[in-house]
């Protein structure tokens, strides 16, 4: 059986195929909602291949980094959504 | 013996949640409108973030259980990520879906569109006002 450490490895490298899956949308999208759900996407997939990433290496601080990064992109998908919305802020 | 048990798990929630991981690129590639798009790239990420982080947490409180306080401050923090993750995802779904709609995206096929017309809710209070 090989070390739980390099699997985790092996699992970073399939969200990366997803990753890569979700891009290939965000540049082919037809209309802008399209592109901001690929987006939308990549965000959470980069959050869990940070906690990942964090035990892969055995290093707790990109746990924190995905919290934050969560927030922030929670944050800018708002923005974003309204924008397109064309409302008032 | 209660180790490779909890080895076990591990490896077959790392499976489930990369499974649907992938499932989600596969599916946000192959659907036809934004709103079947925003079905599978949020729903299937939130149950694989569930899964993966799950088996990041059985880790950390495996190697707490070992003696190491490191496996602590892991299996923590992977919780507060999680709880992030299953509050933002499905709130910024619905923010998408929603401005989606009202800038105009029609679902691929479709034939009535029942929130047609309806008024927002900005519109409402204007008719209110115009009617005092």
């Amino acid at each position: 059986m090989i070390e739980i450490e390099s699997t985790y490895l092996i699992v970073l490298g399939a969200l990366l195929l997803s990753i890569i899956m979700c891009m290939i949308r965000v540049v082919k999208g037809p209309t802008a909602p399209d592109r901001v759900v690929g987006l939308d996407t990549i965000n959470t997939i980069v959050i869990v291949g940070m906690v990942v990433f964090g035990i892969a290496t055995g290093s707790v601080i990109y746990i924190d980094v995905a919290i934050v990064y969560a927030l922030l992109s929670y944050i800018s998908t708002l923005f974003i959504a309204k924008y397109l919305e064309g409302g008032e802020f | 013996m209660l180790s490779e048990i909890v080895d076990i798990i591990v490896y077959l929630f790392l499976a489930i949640g990369v499974f649907f991981n992938l499932l989600a690129g596969v599916g946000l590639l192959r659907f036809p409108d934004v709103y079947t798009r925003l079905h599978a790239g949020t729903k299937c990420t939130t149950f694989g973030s569930i899964f993966l982080c799950g088996s990041v947490i059985i880790l950390g409180l495996k190697m707490w259980y070992q003696g190491s306080t490191d496996g602590s401050v892991l299996a923590i923090h992977t919780a507060g990520a999680l709880i992030a993750i299953l509050i933002t995802n499905p709130t910024g779904a619905h923010a998408i879906a929603r401005a989606a709609h009202r800038s105009g995206v029609k679902p691929v096929r479709a034939v009535v569109d029942d929130l047609e017309g309806k008024p927002a809710r900005k519109a409402a209070r204007k008719k209110k006002e115009a009617k005092k």
